[in-house]
């Protein structure tokens, strides 16, 4: 563990600052609670709000899972994995099983998760009105009222313009029927696995000084009409690798003559069904 | 071709951390930058730095710049993540600023007043052309030196305030906020809008500023004072009870006198805008001073229309930590993200044609 | 006196462990969870209370002792930092041994429904007492808490709470190191 630091890095006080936040944002799910975000050592847009919510949650008997599109090898999610390692000296894992903390960008792993994992999501922007009214004072009152009719416009004029809702990622969900929420920018496919999750899901976000959090077993309906309902979507391929038909896929060039190869964005579950392909 | 995309991502960092060590240090024949050369030679860089950073230490400044290769927001960066850190111990005394011991003194809105204009070590009326003496390192003339007489450097603000002409600038006695502990919320207090401004980008400063000055917020200014030199740092212990001494800053203060405020109950009046800044940062001190002015347009009964008049604009996008972090973050792998809009916009396109 | 009695034996890992059991507890309303074990506090302070004040309270945190609390005050304020207030409605954390009504405490604001208290009280105990059937985010269908030494119509009391959402208290029981979490999120009837 480095030396000059506390376990985790942060200081008790700002863990008991954020631990503090974290309990709001479970009482009021969806709803975003304003910290003290402090600066990190890794940029903002880095996941620094997810560090700080993983920080306060970890202790020395946690097993730390850090995924980034999905993936456990990208260059963000082990130089995460990496901070972690050193400065709480944690067990570290890519098995989604293993793990009783995943910290995770863009993604949520396609293995169900459990009563006893915790996950943790680096939000870069929590509020899911920005587009619409950037104000931060306004929104804030919108959220008060539950006043999210604009948003139900803009995905009205969405169906009429293209037949469909356009939002791909970061699709808006309602939690507990009450708040409006960024669900961070996951892809829309994900958006099922939000709702009723038996594990806690916490969300942090360092540049905006926010987290919020979806108990487990919290309803969480992505925006919809009665007449256009949602729609999770992937692209219509098997995984060239493991022959997933379910998974998220990730689209990779093979050369400049239209060649792809699509195979599971989540290569922990893509590894575990060749493994077991393999054992069989 | 396999999969490879960004696997071996561990090692692949180890050897970028270990290039840009060798990219920093640059042809080993060129001798070794001292942190001491950064800090007495590029001083206005670790003015810079130390403002943007929010932490007061020249040789940790230089140690940043160095690390940072002279990229000054990185260099303001590394600063914040150490001070983040550091425990707090105590609050300092109000700086007494009107004690300056005085490098530079000017104001523009008197052509002489006591304690008089000292020029300073300004570059204001340097002609600039590049100096190729510079290069070899000839040692420059010894700059002529009188003992002048202290004399009593009275505010500007002051000597217009003895007449009621300025808005006094009673403090209200509460606590200043710290936008480092608790997340700002609108609307913010000047407190808090100053401490934003006094480590926001100094580009962004200038561009607002500037923009106040151009009609975009109806600014008409008057450098009241310009002062930039040391003052002492005092904290008041609880156990002794008297304050004590324990350092000094240099520091650049500006007073703006800006248009008159005043309704059926308050006769006219100049009103203020202030700008502080770490080291010698004029450019700096006077922006923050437009900026300053410019905020308090709710407050003055103004119409606040332009961007430089709206707080959360300015206090949201000030700070180029963060500006440059969610600006850069877009290189970091997306995707997932954009694999979900290739897909919505390829259904969308089958479906209409 | 109170001073001679320590706080956690390991300020970092007993925090933890103890904010992670009341987050647990939090997240599945009437789930029993253990803090504060081995922790020998100042009557009347049980050790799952001291436990949850240890971890959550420093300077920064406004905290309310009902009077009966008061003898443990200096062990408090000692070992967390904080400096308990008079005004029960500025309180961020509150310390009750009986349980009247939330009236006295925020319910936050519609605009900041998170500024609300958190009542920390201490009963007899789980598992016997009052039945109640709990409902809401973190409960699959329902479940069902016994708790001895709520107030008889601690029903009505909670739902005048649960109506004010977003608003509304979050409140922690306590007996002895077990603890019990009820979010404003949570519906509670009668079973």
């Amino acid at each position: 563990m480095t030396e000059g630091y506390n376990f985790a890095y942060l200081d008790e006080q700002t863990k008991r600052m954020i631990r503090r936040a974290l309990l709001k944002a479970v009482a009021i799910p969806g709803h975003q609670i304003p910290f003290g975000s402090r600066e990190m050592p890794l940029p903002y847009g880095w996941g620094t709000g997810g560090i700080q919510v993983t920080a306060a949650v970890l202790g020395a008997s946690d097993v730390l899972k850090v995924i980034d599109q999905g993936a456990d090898d990208t260059t963000n999610a082990v130089s995460i994995r990496r901070f972690f390692a050193k400065t709480a000296g944690v067990r570290t894992t890519t098995h989604t099983a293993e793990a009783t903390v995943i910290q995770t960008r863009h993604r949520i792993p396609e293995r169900q998760l459990r009563d006893d994992q915790i996950i943790v999501y680096q939000v870069p922007m929590p509020e899911p009105l920005a587009k619409l009214e950037p104000s931060r004072t306004e929104t804030r009152k919108m959220h008060a009222l539950a006043d999210y009719g604009a948003m139900y416009v803009k995905l009205y004029e969405d169906i009429t313009r293209f037949g469909h809702v356009s939002i791909s990622y970061d699709y808006p969900v309602m939690v507990n029927n009450r708040h409006l929420m960024s669900p961070s920018p996951i892809p829309a496919f994900d958006n099922p696995k939000l709702h009723m999750s038996a594990a806690l899901q916490l969300f942090g976000a360092g540049r905006e000084k926010r987290v919020y959090a979806i108990p487990p077993l919290t309803p969480v309906n992505s925006l919809d009409f009665e007449d256009h309902p949602f729609r999770a979507t992937r692209a219509p391929h098997s995984c060239g690798l493991c022959g997933s038909d379910t998974s998220y896929l990730d689209e990779v060039v093979t050369d400049d003559r239209g060649g792809r190869l699509f195979c599971c964005s989540d290569t922990d579950y893509c590894e575990g069904r060749r493994q077991s392909a393999t054992a069989e | 071709m396999a999969y490879v995309a960004v696997k071996g991502g561990e090692r692949a960092i180890d050897n970028a951390h270990a290039w840009l060590a060798e990219a920093r240090r640059g042809d080993p024949a060129v001798a070794d930058i001292g942190t001491d050369q950064i800090a007495q030679q590029l001083g206005r860089a670790v003015d810079r730095a130390m403002a943007e950073g929010s932490l007061y230490d020249r040789d940790l400044a230089a140690l940043a710049i160095k690390q940072a290769q002279g990229d000054l927001i990185e260099a303001a960066f590394l600063l914040r993540a150490f001070r983040t850190t550091l425990p707090r111990f105590a609050a300092s005394l109000p700086l007494e600023t009107g004690a300056i011991r005085p490098l530079r003194r000017i104001s523009a809105v008197f052509k002489d007043l006591p304690g008089g204009q000292v020029l300073g070590p300004t570059t204001d009326y340097t002609h600039r052309l590049l100096d190729f003496s510079l290069t070899d390192g000839t040692p420059p003339p010894a700059a002529p030196l009188t003992a002048a007489e202290p004399e009593a450097m009275p505010r500007v603000h002051d000597i217009l305030g003895r007449e009621g002409l300025i808005e006094p600038d009673a403090p209200d006695g509460a606590e200043p906020g710290d936008l480092t502990r608790e997340p700002l919320a609108f609307p913010a207090g000047r407190d808090l809008r100053l401490q934003a401004l006094a480590r926001g980008d100094e580009g962004f400063l200038l561009s607002l500023g500037y923009s106040s000055q151009r009609g975009y917020g109806n600014n008409h200014p008057f450098i009241g004072e310009i002062r930039m030199g040391e003052v002492a740092v005092e904290i008041e212990p609880p156990e002794l009870g008297f304050a004590i001494e324990i350092g000094d800053l240099v520091l650049t203060e500006c007073q703006m006198v800006n248009q008159f405020g005043g309704s059926k109950t308050t006769p006219a009046q100049f009103t203020r805008g202030y700008g502080l800044a770490f080291g010698q940062g004029e450019r700096r001190a006077m922006a923050m001073a437009l900026v300053d002015r410019s905020l308090r347009a709710a407050e003055l009964g103004e119409d606040a229309t332009a961007p430089g008049q709206n707080a959360e604009f300015v206090l949201g996008h000030c700070d180029n930590i963060e500006a440059t972090g969610f600006v850069e973050h877009l290189k970091l792998p997306h995707y997932v993200d954009f694999q979900s809009e290739l897909e919505t916009l390829r259904r969308i396109r089958a479906e209409s044609l | 006196m109170s001073l001679d009695l320590p706080g956690f034996a390991d300020p970092v890992a007993d925090a933890h462990a103890t904010f992670r059991a009341v987050l647990d507890a939090l997240a599945h309303p009437g789930r029993v969870q253990l803090a504060g074990t081995g922790l020998r506090p100042p009557a009347p302070l049980m050790p799952a209370t001291a436990a949850l004040l240890l971890t959550l309270v420093d300077v920064e945190t406004p905290l309310w002792l009902a009077p009966d609390f008061w003898p443990a005050r200096e062990w408090i304020v000692f070992h967390t930092g904080a400096s308990p207030i008079d005004d029960p409605a500025r309180a961020a954390f509150a310390v009750a041994a009986t349980l009247s009504d939330f009236e006295g405490f925020s319910a936050g604001t519609d605009e900041a429904p998170e500024t609300s208290a958190t009542p920390i009280v201490q009963i007899a105990g789980f598992g016997v007492g009052q039945r109640l059937r709990l409902s809401g985010p973190g409960v699959r269908g329902s479940a069902t808490l016994h708790a001895d030494g709520l107030p008889p119509d601690f029903p009505a009391l909670w739902a005048a709470n649960h109506a004010l959402y977003p608003r509304g208290v979050d409140l922690v029981l306590v007996a002895g190191e077990a603890l019990v979490a009820l979010p404003r999120s949570v519906r509670v009837e009668r079973a």
